[in-house]
Formats: C-alpha cells, structure tokens, sequence
C-alpha cells in the first residue's frame, strides 16, 4: 500500500466529519473516491494531504508516519493535489506556475539566487524545460507566457494538473478535475488521468461524474456520512445495493 | 527584456547630476536613493509575499541608531558599527517574524504596527544613550582616516548600491525563492501542496526587508550627521508603505520610482504653502483610484497595449 489510513478521523465542532476511516490505495492505480453531497470527500482528501489535522487516527505514506506533519511536508514526501475550487497562482504566467511547482527539485541557496551565479542561471533554463514540457503535456503550450489571471477554466484545471505533477509526486490527489467542464473537456481530462498511470502517478480521484469514475478507476470507495460504505472494483460497486440506496434513498425526505 | 530595466536606472542614475543644480538637488536625490533601497525590500515583503508589515520605520531607526550608537558612543569605527546594527536587526527581524508571520492580514498589521511604536518608544525614552526626542549627533562614515564626505561623494555611493541592490533583488525575484513567495502570495494552501514552506519564505522576505531598511537607516543617520526618533516612528513606517503601494506592488521598479515620487512631491508641492498636504493627498487618492496596481505596472501594461497597436 503506498497510502494507508488508520481509524482516521475529523469531526467540526462535535460534528464526524470523517468518521474512522482505515483505507489503503495501492500504487501505480487510479483510486476513486465517491458518494453523496455531504459524504466527507473533500474532507478526507484535505486530511489526506495534510492540509487538515486528524482528530484522531494515523495516516501511513511510502512507510512514514505523516500524521500531524505540516503540509509542505507531505508535498516533500509526494503527496500532490489539485483543487475543487481552483488556487492557481493567479499573479503568476502558466509557466510560472509550474515552475513554482519544481519548488521542491529546485534546492536553492540565497547567495547563488541574489548572485545569478553561472549554475543558477543553468538551472534556471532547465527548470523552464521541464515546466514547458509538462505544459505541452497536459495540452496548454498556447497558453505558456498568458498570465493565469486570463486564461479559462478548463485550461486552469488543467494548469493545476501540470503544477502538481512538476513536483513529480507519487500520489495526486485530484479533487474534481471534471467539475464544470463541458463533454468534450471532460475527454480530455478523462485521457490526461489515463496517461499519468504511464507516469507511473497513483491517483485519488474525487469526481461527481460517474461515467468518468467508471471508466477511468480501478478501485472505487463509497463515502458515506463520513464512513466507508463500500469498496471494490467498479462494476461491483455500482451494482451494490448499499451504494444505490445511498444515492438514490438519501434524497432529503423534509426537503 | 532582461537586464533593460536595470540599464535605464543606472543610466538615470549616471545622468541625473547634469540636472542638479545645487548641492540641496543633490540632497533630495540621496534621500531619494536611501528611501528607494528600503521600498525595494519592503516591496519583496508587501508586494511580492503579500504580507503587510506597519513597523518598518522601526528596523529603519533601530540600524541608524544602531551604528550611531556604537559608533559615537563605544568608537567602533564606522565600517564596523554599520554592518553590526545591520546584523543585530537581521536578527531581531529573525526573532520577532517568526511567531509575528503566523498572522495574516489585519492581525499582522496590528502586530507589526506594535512592534514599529515598541521601537520608537524605546529610542525616544533611553534619552542616556539616544539623546531622547532631541535626536543625537552622528559621526561621519569613515575609513582608514578618510570620511565619506560631500553630496556628490554620497551621490554615487548611495547610486551604485541603489543600482546594486535593484539587481540583487531582481535576480531573487528570479529564483526558485523568488517564485516561492509570489506563490505563496497567490495561494497559501497550494504553495503549501507543492512543498513551499511558506513560513520560512515569509521569513526570509521579512528579516531581508527589515535587513535592508537598517541599512538605509543607518546610511541616513551618517550622512546627515543626525537622526531623531521621528525617522523610527509610526508615521515614517506608512510613508514606506505608501512608496510601495504608490510606486506599484511586485514590481522592483515601482518600488524605485514610488520613493522618488513620494520624496519629491512634498519638496515641490511646498510653494502651495499651507494647502501642500492637501494637494500631497488628493494625488495619492487620485492616483490609486485610477492606477490601483500602482504608477509602474499600470504604465507597463499602457505601454505594452501600445506596443502591440503599432504592431
């Protein structure tokens, strides 16, 4: 198991927001994580990277023991992400965007910064490279010099995809790539999450559009009320009748 | 692109004494230069980290009294004193920022605003070594028996650190380090995510600043042979600021030409007589109502559009 949680737990204000969660996710797999509006996904994944602290339980990366580590360092580990609602370096170009993700391949000393040492100045071009090469990769080489600030949607989805994987992380963690995208960008993303499997990337997905769930994951884990219903392979999961009530029966009755 | 910017400050900066008449011109421009080398690392702080700090008069009046202090009244020779006060508030700003820079917004506000009225209390109170609300005499920067003296002396001196500086700084800006801060002033959580620690970062913008304005501070107190707690205080800190903010954020340039313009519209605006600040105010409203961004980005990107129309 590249990431293991143990009784992993959050609750807001006595509420259990995730409530005992002992999951794993194997490595070199897209990992989908689903469930109602409520179920605690994005929480999980926001204690997954370390942005929230647990109020109870562990979480196990690559065989360290990250719990309470603050969040920069479960990026050093590998863990990467992206975000439901968009936190692009809006003051920045996409390039500069993904250069900024190559923070941790980038060691960089003051003086060889203040003194644009000779070094420093080849690092520099080959940081710009790679970045280049990954905006190529994820289909925004259009868009490299635009600041971030003018670009659309789809394309900033995209452009946080390339800053996470600048910082070649084990595991990425998406957090609703499709959500807003139209068919034929959700094809798009649909191939892109396809392809970070040959970047030998495991992926967490948290994602609202089933036909991309089905068809991109191999293992799928249903949230529900913080806790896990069900678990397995995607067309198990779908056909479990646990997992349809919780979709279909959760319609608020009082509404 | 590279390298042009800096070209054309060091071109003002060799052409401008052909526009000085007299040796009171000459004073303004190093004043100029000396409030310019301070907004150039508060703008690394303010503009390119995204964190306000309301005390910086402090570390400005903590380096000039510093090397004042010991220079006048322990004989350190100045070559000494100065990089020692310099030193010593480096590592105040190291000590302080550390818990501070865990506050965002209003709340660092309040507290670096504190430590800034701490500061000038401080130096207006120990009247024993400081002189007290009168100020204390400052002996001259001197080496091997020869003092810096003169305004064209202090014209190029203060000049090719002013140039020096703009480079240094351009060239972090640049860098890995550079980028962290901008990023984590965009986002926080997502700098954050692709391992920026931003803690150290805000640090490191904030113990270079403040690094920065106490060597301007005590280059100010050894040149006009004087210094009074009012360059400590609360009100010299906002006028930093307003360079900053004036002169445009993230942008080294801006941070040049907001010292310029803030320094020189009081010396001009004083044949209005008793309307000067009223004058002085309306164009600091006028001008961040219709630039918000500040003089220099908003003139870069005209003069791009315009570069792109003739295209």
């Amino acid at each position: 198991m590249l990431l293991r949680t143990e009784e992993l737990s959050r609750a807001f204000g006595g509420v259990a927001a995730v409530d005992a969660v002992s999951i794993g996710f194997g490595a070199g797999a897209v990992h989908a994580l689903i469930g109602p509006n409520g179920a605690g996904k994005t929480t999980l994944l926001n204690l997954l990277c370390g942005i929230y602290r647990p109020t109870r339980g562990r979480i196990l990366f690559d065989g360290r023991d990250l719990t309470g580590r603050p969040t920069h360092e479960y990026a050093a580990a590998g863990i990467g992400r992206t975000f439901q609602n968009l936190q692009v370096f809006f003051n920045m170009s996409a390039l500069e965007n993904v250069m900024a993700g190559r923070h941790l391949l980038e060691p960089c000393g003051l003086a060889a910064a203040a003194l644009r040492l000779r070094a420093r100045v080849r690092e520099e071009r080959a940081c710009r490279l790679e970045s280049e090469a990954l905006l190529d990769f994820v289909g925004l080489a259009a868009w490299r010099d635009a600041p971030a600030d003018a670009m659309p949607y789809g394309a900033l989805k995209r452009l946080e995809i390339a800053r996470a994987l600048a910082a070649k992380p084990k595991l990425l963690l998406l957090d609703e790539p499709a959500a807003g995208l139209n068919p034929v960008e959700t094809a798009e993303i649909d191939q892109l999450i396809q392809s970070l499997v040959t970047r030998r990337v495991t992926v967490v997905l948290v994602e609202h559009n089933m036909k991309l769930v089905m068809g991109v994951s191999q293992h799928v884990l249903v949230l529900d009320y913080g806790r896990v219903l069900a678990e397995g392979e995607p067309a198990a999961v779908r056909n479990d009748p646990r997992v349809i009530e919780a979709y279909l029966g959760a319609e608020p009755a009082h509404a | 692109m590279r390298g042009r910017g800096l070209a054309l400050l060091a071109l003002a900066v060799l052409a401008l004494p052909l526009a000085l008449p007299n040796k009171y011109a000459y004073e303004v421009a190093i004043l100029i230069g000396l409030n310019a080398l301070v907004c150039v690392g508060l703008n690394l702080l303010i503009g390119y980290a995204g964190q306000i700090s309301l005390g910086h008069a402090g570390f400005f009046g903590l380096g000039a009294y510093g090397s004042a202090i010991l220079a006048a009244r322990y004989g350190w020779p100045t070559p000494l004193s100065l990089p020692a006060a310099v030193a010593g508030v480096a590592l105040l700003a190291w000590l302080v920022g550390r818990p501070v820079l865990r506050l965002r917004g209003h709340h660092l506000a309040m507290a670096t605003l504190g430590l800034g009225v701490i500061v000038s209390i401080v130096i207006a109170t120990e009247d024993r070594v400081t002189g007290g609300p009168d100020g204390m005499s400052v002996p001259p920067l001197a080496a091997f028996g020869v003092a810096l003296a003169g305004e064209t002396a202090w014209y190029w001196a203060v000049g090719a650190l002013l140039v020096g500086t703009v480079w240094l700084a351009r060239n972090f800006i640049d860098s890995p380090r550079g980028r962290a801060l901008r990023a984590l002033h965009g986002s926080e959580i997502a700098a954050e995510m692709v391992g920026i620690d931003s803690a150290r970062h805000k640090l490191d913008a904030f113990v270079l600043s403040a690094a920065l304005a106490a060597l301007a501070g005590g280059l100010t107190a050894h040149y006009s042979g004087f210094i009074t707690p009012a360059r400590a205080a609360f009100l010299h800190s906002i006028e930093l600021v307003t360079m900053v903010v004036f002169g445009g954020m993230a942008s080294t340039f801006g941070a040049v030409v907001g010292a310029a313009a803030l320094t020189l519209l009081p010396q001009i605006l004083t044949a209005l007589k008793e309307y000067e600040m009223v004058v002085f105010g309306a164009v600091l409203m006028l001008t961040m109502i219709f630039m918000p961004r500040g003089l220099v980005p908003t003139l870069e990107k005209a003069l791009a559009a315009a570069n792109r129309r003739a295209v």
